[in-house]
């Protein structure tokens, strides 16, 4: 219980104090302002007891929204701090701390939730199913991310964040050298989130397997399904590898351990290697999906069947295989030797191929189709050539031997930022666009996102192309400031300024959100784009059973091919049966607490504590066990008359291009 | 999700449902595999790091050790008679083989405390050295498994006894009989990759 009291609350920095002052105030407002509008016993049985899958969507995505606001705030300080030479704006221990969590919730906190949370909407909607296996997991994964991510997010205010980068390498990583409590937190609260995320992987494999609707074979479902597949049999695979290395530094931390320390035998480079086994397939994970969501606007918006969707699916699948054995080239300079390194290099190098047979599919989609330049359209095109100068780059970081000369400059942070803002971001920008009427039943204001999509992709531009030529000239990452004489100071700069017109973007994309709730016309279809997967195939937003009758397939986009022959669009009463649905349950949520509460403890090292929570943890199991809740069933009547009220509905979209 | 029972299949399989969570669980192992993998790695890489402690041979007592291991086996066995007396709808037949397995499984993780307890008497605690970091956490993660196993069981086994042998009862049973086995082929490994391996150094 070796805790300081008067170390509980960062103190000193007025940064900090002023992020305290601003999370009391929000909290307090959101407090005051959901009692003001007596919507408490709403946003309880509405939202936190869910175990609908496009609502657990929906909180995933707004999460993750959060999340991006608050890495790109930490992004925003870095590129102020880096803007001139020998800046006095942040002291090299905050900029150790920002760089770290920027990384770390970029990453595991943003994208992962966004993409999670786009599969959890789109994916049993797409084949055909009415909600995914396990409802209930569902929501457990949800409420487990979340009490990770809050455990990880108040790190700044309360006893300190990490300190030790995203990756957190040891030794550094260790007691003997970041001796605060921090780094207890990255152990303790990915850990968390991590399991949430294995969870959420078992409950799609099951879903995609199991659940798709009758004549969907595995080699007729959607690119999206099939890379959503793809990534979660690659969690299943990585993500026990992450737990197994977060509960090792935990014991190493905590309890005196010796893998990862100098000390005892310990081998630091071991904590390198289990990281990247799990870290590099998880990058595949991000990406895949994203994958998924352009070939899915591609062909929607080129008014064509996916070009080559068989060497589409082999190539995800190889994809899929090499990213389970390229780890290595993370750490070259570990200095295994010419041999490991020159066999990670080929096995590095060769993903490029089944990428570029990707890239190409989708450009031979896009030939001679009737292209329509939507907002999600954009995204996508602007992916193709941001992403290939990512994947360039990444060819050439991936040669053993070039990459000394590389490795741990701001060459590789930009080919980073060039992979995962175009591969993952980007995509996720396009999905937001694309399938946001499915969500919410009106459409994203299409000329607000031309402003979003212009400021946020020349920003990207503009702040990360000058990093590769700084580290070319040999501009080291994680540093916190450099000298006048470096000559680095030019295009620091212009980094810096391109950071504020990426922010200017996110900022345009946050007020098309606020313009649209307000403004956006209501009247839309169920199918404003004029789509070929099944999801378009009901109505938005969706109702919460998905399909009155589960639909029939017979091939690729089997909605195009019903709207093309007019089958299966319309439903007599007859063939409305009852639909059976799982209840909501408050115990994911609490159970979520309870993690979140017995981790708080265990970064404090209050063991007695943190078990005492742990007890609870064990009791929601345990009640979980006894809960023979069998659900409801929706009677006829009900779905009639949903269904007659959307299905009336005539097929104009009056105001979502202005 | 229908709940059309299918009399044609084991009770366990009956319900979609039911089918659902045994292949969920299938899964679910699969990530335990990685995840003991991951422990028997590290192990691997971590297991000659003595840093001048104590060794295997200094440790180790075989005949302790070789206990352990016919009391987990045996229980694996007696589960696999429990899940038969379930397919037969015995269920008094299921729960007896039930309480048996886990009186052995019981019996294992006192020997197995015994044995933890021996090797900190010597000196031998996590913090002495790498080599015993790695032993002292895939053991225990393993014994932590077993722990969690009995406990998990006595919920199934009351809920038996409440409910009697329902799709979903036996769906319980089958599944834990499934994580029974799987931590009876992880010893298996344990035996004999830590413990027979390190006997002959």
């Amino acid at each position: 219980m070796g805790i300081k009291w008067d170390e509980f609350f960062i103190t000193g920095d007025p940064l900090i104090l002023g992020s305290q002052i601003a999370i009391v105030l929000t909290m307090v407002g959101i407090v005051a302002g959901v009692t003001y509008l007596k919507k408490w016993k709403w946003l309880w049985s509405e939202w936190i007891t869910t175990v609908d899958h496009k609502r657990i969507g929906i909180m995933y995505i707004i999460s993750g929204v959060l999340m991006f606001f608050r890495g790109g705030m930490d992004g925003l300080l870095m590129k102020a701090q880096t803007s001139r030479p020998e800046m006095e704006f942040l002291d090299a221990q905050h900029y150790n701390e920002i760089f770290t969590t920027h990384g770390v919730i970029m990453i595991l906190f943003m994208a992962m939730p966004m993409l999670i949370g786009i599969m959890n909407v789109v994916v049993p909607l797409q084949i055909g199913a009415r909600d995914v296996a396990f409802p209930q997991l569902n929501a457990l994964s949800f409420w487990l991310f979340f009490g990770g991510a809050m455990l990880f997010n108040i790190s700044f205010v309360i006893g300190g964040s990490p300190d030790a980068g995203w990756t957190s390498y040891f030794p550094l990583a260790g007691k003997e050298f970041s001796p605060g409590i921090g780094n207890n937190y990255y152990a303790v609260a990915l850990q968390i989130a991590g399991i949430g995320t294995l969870l959420s992987g078992i409950n799609f494999v099951v879903t995609i397997l199991k659940m798709r609707t009758k004549g969907m074979t595995l080699m007729k479902m959607p690119m999206f399904t099939w890379t959503s597949f793809i990534a979660s049999v690659i969690i299943i695979a990585a993500f026990p590898i992450f737990t197994v290395a977060l509960a090792l530094m935990t014991f190493d931390r905590l309890y005196g351990a010796h893998f990862f320390t100098l000390s005892g035998g310990g081998l630091d480079m071991l904590w390198a290697n289990l990281f990247w086994l799990w870290g590099h397939p998880e990058v595949y994970i991000l990406v895949l999906p994203a994958f998924g969501i352009y070939s899915e606007i591609i062909s929607t918006f080129s008014r064509k069947t996916l070009f080559g969707y068989k060497s589409m699916v082999l190539s995800i699948l190889i994809i899929a295989l090499l990213s389970m054995v390229v780890w290595v080239h993370h750490f070259y300079t570990m200095g295994s030797g010419p041999a490991v390194n020159s066999i990670f290099s080929i096995t590095t190098m060769a993903i490029a191929v089944p990428t570029g047979i990707k890239i190409f599919n989708w450009l031979f989609t896009m030939r001679k189709g009737r292209i329509k330049m939507t907002n999600a359209m954009l995204w996508s095109l602007a992916f193709v050539p941001c992403f290939i100068i990512g994947g360039v780059t990444g060819v050439m970081l991936g040669m053993g031997a070039a990459d000394y000369q590389y490795h741990n400059t701001l060459f590789l942070v930009a080919h980073f930022h060039y992979t995962i803002i175009p591969g993952v971001v980007f995509a996720v920008f396009a999905a937001l666009y694309y399938w946001w009427p499915k969500m919410f039943g009106f459409t994203l204001n299409e000329k607000i996102g031309r402003w979003h999509f212009w400021l946020f992709v020349i920003g990207f531009n503009a702040t990360f192309m000058p990093m590769f030529f700084l580290g070319l000239d040999g501009a080291v990452r994680r540093s916190y400031t450099y000298s006048v004489e470096s000559g680095f100071a030019p295009l620091f700069l212009v980094s810096a300024l391109g950071s504020v017109i990426l922010a200017l973007g996110f900022i345009a994309f946050c007020y098309n959100i606020y313009w649209s709730i307000r403004h956006a016309d209501r009247n839309i279809t169920g199918d404003p784009w004029n789509a070929r997967t099944l999801e378009w195939a009901t109505a938005s937003p969706v109702q919460p059973y998905n399909f009155a009758k589960l639909p029939e397939v017979d091939g690729l986009d089997p909605f195009w091919k019903m709207k093309k022959n007019n089958q299966g669009l319309t439903i007599k009463d007859s063939e409305i049966k009852e639909i059976h649905m799982p209840s909501n349950s408050g115990l994911p949520f609490i159970m979520g607490v309870a993690f979140g509460v017995a981790g708080f403890f265990l970064v404090f090292e209050w063991h007695i504590a943190a078990a005492i929570a742990a007890i609870g943890i064990i009791a929601g199991l345990i009640y979980r066990s006894f809960d023979y809740d069998e659900g409801y069933h929706i009677p006829v009547d009900e779905i009639k008359e949903t269904e007659s009220k959307w299905r009336n509905v005539e097929g104009e979209v009056h105001n979502y291009v202005k | 999700m229908s709940s059309k029972i299918d009399y044609s299949l084991p009770l366990e399989y009956q319900t979609e449902q039911n089918r659902l969570n045994i292949l969920g669980f299938w899964i679910f192992l699969g990530a335990e595999i990685v995840l003991f993998a991951t422990l028997f790695g590290v192990y691997g890489v971590l297991y000659q790091r003595y840093a001048g402690g104590p060794t295997h041979q200094d440790i180790i007592m075989i005949k302790d050790v070789l206990i352990q291991t016919v009391l987990l086996l045996t229980s694996s066995f007696t589960m696999g008679i429990a899940i038969f007396e379930m397919r037969r709808q015995q269920l008094k037949g299921l729960i007896f083989w039930l309480v048996i397995t886990l009186l052995l499984g019981a019996g294992f993780l006192f020997m197995e405390i015994n044995e933890f307890i021996h090797y900190v008497h010597l000196g031998a605690t996590m913090q002495t050295s790498a080599f015993l970091s790695s032993l002292f956490v895939l053991l225990g993660t393993h014994g932590a498994h077993v722990t969690f196993g009995i406990i998990w069981a006595i919920m199934v086994i009351i809920q038996l006894l409440r409910r009697g042998l329902t799709p979903t009862t036996a769906r319980k049973t089958f599944i834990i009989g499934l994580y029974w086995h799987f931590l009876d082929v992880v010893w298996i490994f344990i035996f004999t990759f830590v413990y027979l391996k390190g006997m002959v150094g």
